[in-house]
């Protein structure tokens, strides 16, 4: 009962904030009923298959998997005895920090000297050279900190082999990186009395063998189906129909077409919020998302595993209700940014004032802002992909974010710049939220003058210094590498549109690198070796600066007492917690970027307004 | 436990998840959709007389005015490669972007001087990938009145045509409306070949 009361409530605080948008903006027709009804299908494809995939997590994150388990079990054992780990030895943070720095640090190795060897090693049928040392470094980090940041073109610089053995394979690592730091920060929390976190090395293999490969697989096949390629065969020719006259030889009569394994990656890259396409273009790419379903089931699957892990957590912690409180506050920073960014991207694009083009939405277009933009998608699904991509840690693209209006794309960037905890990564969208939750217990229990509590454990220093580290890191990041990038001509050299765009895509950049999202403003040169080596340390510091204190955060929880609740705990399930949560997200974000954003896209949309 | 304690479990689990997600998933997955859906699986591929002529999913440019045309499109150094997809990145303030939306218009106006319609956006404007295969239902409808005149065709035979191809949003509510250029140019094609002489 009190679920579907918080529920409900959770819904009329929606319904309001977006009451209060319409009435913020009188006399237009806002957003379409069919762009409307599309996000509410979206958030409730989201919804009704998040919270069974989240009660499944829990019971992989806490070793019960029964079904799945009978099969899979024996490859788990043999996996675990061949690398010489003890199922049942749990290790303190310490220890649990460490396995996750080694394993990453030696899979960026091991992707780099991929990368590096590429053109003495098979499957390279369009006999790609290797990429350069600071590429092939930026792309290892990237893909290990589960950034998938590309500064490289995908089908005209990595070979299949690349693709798949290197960054395949790192898109599984780094989604079960995430998710193990979140499954040893819920047992920190559930815990009471111990130094023990579980085990990283079991928490990896349950993840990629329970939940991400055959998540994937399924997901793969279904893409294929729609029509996403798959296979080893080198580029075909095709001859056009009808050749132009004024172009070179290759582009007059025909082109040669990239394919690939590209259906296998496509699936982890979204359902591990990745995010890195096969492809340049990613999934504006009509091989990587041919059709609207395809296009549907993938913005379905960004959303999906940090969605599920809200759930996972109500269910860890024995109260559906916390869970919900978290859900909830990510779709009410989600919906009214979705539709906000949809509103603008469907208004006439003032560059073009005058001009004898037809922009109106009708049911023979989709009309809007279409620079960057796929006709199969029109700008709804471009917009809304836009906010979900950049919500959640994915990166991918549906569409040239560079091309949007000026507060269009404001949209993607202000849901990075949140810090990657709308939905976020997988695991460290909620890792991070839940240092904000730790915030607003913390002034909660100042307003009322009592010790702070979440989940019975009680909030002291340390636990503030880590939530600290965790919000701070990512946004000092960026601001200073920004800060320094438009101050030296290797930074400024690099940007492709003149005057306040140009600083916003130099913030996009770093703003996407610190906080792990991966997508970009595309105008940006950022294969020099200024960019390369600054984003790839920007993308090392925003993934381990943060894991690092979530983890001693988790091994000071798991060592304190439970205290059961009393009549003056602060109830962290309640409509004015989740309203004072937001508030929180809202106020940090805004105190720490509202300067920068007004030096990029504010002022390049008032350049349209004023003359 | 030794200092060394991370060493083992990451060489071992880093290898065979290599081996694992690298090799053996992306493998059955092509194994299984070779055998369930070869067409998709190799690029979706269309023919015509034996030869190669696209695929369902690429954009192509046609050049002549008897034809429809797709978007311009932002790939370099040739406009649709299919080896190398890429947007134009072009900023919504960047003046070049509306010199380039000019030269697009003035470029449609001379191939059909007569049509003085307002041109739909996406006829104008590169898209994300620089394949698109799709123009929306009104860029078909622009063009109808030159294809129509470049083919000797009666306006509405090619209109009813374009209406044949329209593609409707997927499910009612999710997506545009959209026209397949080859699919329509195709159909064009073999309309003219099948036309019954009129002597």
């Amino acid at each position: 009962m009190d679920t579907l009361v918080a529920a409900g409530a959770v819904l009329s605080l929606l319904l309001l904030v977006y009451l209060f948008f319409c009435a913020a903006f009188p006399g237009e027709t806002l957003v379409s009923l069919q762009s409307n009804l599309t996000v509410v299908v979206y958030i409730a494809l989201v919804t009704a298959l998040a919270i069974p995939l989240g009660l499944y997590i829990h019971r992989v994150f806490f070793g019960e998997v029964p079904v799945v388990r009978r099969v899979l079990d024996p490859v788990e054992t043999a996996l675990l005895r061949l690398a010489g780990v003890q199922k049942d030895t749990a290790m303190d943070w310490k220890k649990y920090a460490v396995s996750v720095l080694v394993f990453n640090g030696a899979g960026v190795v091991l992707l780099y000297l991929l990368q590096r060897f590429q053109s003495n090693l098979p499957l390279n049928p369009g006999q790609l050279p290797s990429p350069s040392r600071s590429l092939a470094f930026n792309t290892a980090v990237s893909f290990v900190t589960n950034t998938n940041w590309q500064a490289y073109s995908g089908e005209t610089t990595l070979s299949y082999l690349v693709q798949m053995l290197g960054l395949t394979v790192q898109n599984f690592l780094s989604a079960a990186t995430g998710m193990a730091v979140l499954a040893a920060l819920i047992r920190g929390i559930v815990q009471k009395q111990t130094s023990t976190l579980g085990n990283f090395w079991v928490d990896l293999v349950r993840i990629v063998l329970y939940v991400l490969l055959p998540l994937s697989f399924l997901f793969a096949l279904f893409l294929v189906a729609n029509g996403v390629v798959q296979t080893l065969d080198p580029s075909p020719l095709t001859s056009w129909i009808s050749p132009s006259p004024s172009v070179g030889e290759m582009g007059a009569t025909g082109t040669g077409v990239a394919l690939g394994p590209v259906a296998s990656q496509v699936a982890i890259k979204q359902l591990g919020t990745n995010g890195g396409g096969f492809f340049n273009a990613n999934s504006a790419h009509p091989f990587e998302n041919p059709t609207a379903l395809s296009n549907l089931l993938q913005m379905v699957a960004i959303l999906l595993l940090p969605a599920s892990l809200c759930f996972t957590f109500g269910a860890a912690v024995k109260d559906k209700r916390q869970g919900i409180a978290l859900f909830s506050t990510m779709l009410a920073l989600f919906v009214p940014a979705a539709l906000y960014c949809i509103w603008v991207e469907s208004q006439p694009h003032p560059l073009l004032a005058g001009l004898p083009i037809d922009h109106t939405a009708s049911q023979l277009m989709s009309g809007g802002n279409m620079e960057g933009k796929e006709v199969r998608f029109g700008t709804d699904l471009s917009a809304l992909w836009a906010t979900a991509t950049t919500a959640a840690s994915s990166g991918s693209v549906n569409a040239s974010h560079d091309s949007f209006l000026p507060m269009g794309g404001m949209v993607p960037l202000w849901m990075i710049l949140l810090g990657e905890i709308v939905f976020g990564g997988v695991g460290s969208g909620l890792y991070g939220l839940l240092a904000y939750v730790l915030v607003a217990v913390l002034l909660a229990g100042l307003m009322v003058g009592r010790t702070p509590e979440y989940l019975g454990k009680k909030i002291e220093a340390f636990e503030m210094k880590m939530v600290s580290l965790v919000i701070l890191i990512p946004a000092c990041t960026v601001l200073v590498a920004t800060a320094v990038a438009v101050s030296i001509p290797q930074g400024t050299s690099a940007v492709g549109n003149p005057g306040p765009h140009g600083f916003t895509e130099v913030l996009y950049a770093f703003a996407s690198a610190a906080n792990n999202n991966g997508s970009a403003f595309g105008g940006l040169t950022a294969n020099g070796t200024f960019y390369t080596t600054s984003i790839a340390i920007a993308m090392w510091i925003g993934r381990f600066g943060v894991i690092v204190p979530v983890l001693a955060l988790a091994g000071s929880l798991a060592k304190k007492k439970t205290t059961p609740p009393g009549l003056g705990t602060l109830p962290t399930h309640s409509t004015l917690f989740v309203g004072l949560l937001i508030g929180v997200i809202l106020l940090v974000g805004a105190l720490t970027f509202i300067p920068a954003l007004a030096l990029g896209p504010v002022v390049e949309h008032l350049s349209f307004t004023s003359p | 436990m030794n200092r060394f304690y991370a060493l083992r479990p990451t060489l071992v689990l880093l290898g065979i998840f290599t081996l694992l997600t690298g090799v053996i998933y992306p493998l059955s997955v092509t194994a299984v959709a070779h055998a369930a859906f070869p067409k998709q699986a190799h690029g979706s591929l269309v023919q015509r007389d034996g030869k190669v002529v696209g695929s369902d999913l690429i954009g192509q440019p046609f050049a002549d005015p008897k034809y429809f045309w797709s978007r311009p499109s932002a790939t370099t150094p040739f406009e649709y490669n299919a080896g190398s997809s890429s947007a134009s990145n072009l900023g919504p303030s960047n003046p070049a972007l509306r010199q380039r939306v000019e030269e697009r218009i003035a470029a449609l106006r001379a191939a059909d001087p007569e049509n003085l319609d307002p041109i739909p956006i996406d006829l104008v404007t590169t898209s994300a990938s620089g394949l698109d295969p799709h123009i929306s239902p009104a860029a078909a409808l622009y063009q109808v009145s030159r294809v129509a005149k470049a083919r000797g065709l009666a306006p509405d035979r090619v209109t009813q045509l374009v209406y044949t191809f329209v593609k409707r949003p997927a499910l009612g509510l999710l997506g545009a409306p959209h026209v397949n250029v080859l699919h329509l140019n195709l159909a064009l094609d073999s309309m003219v070949e099948n036309q019954p002489s009129t002597k």
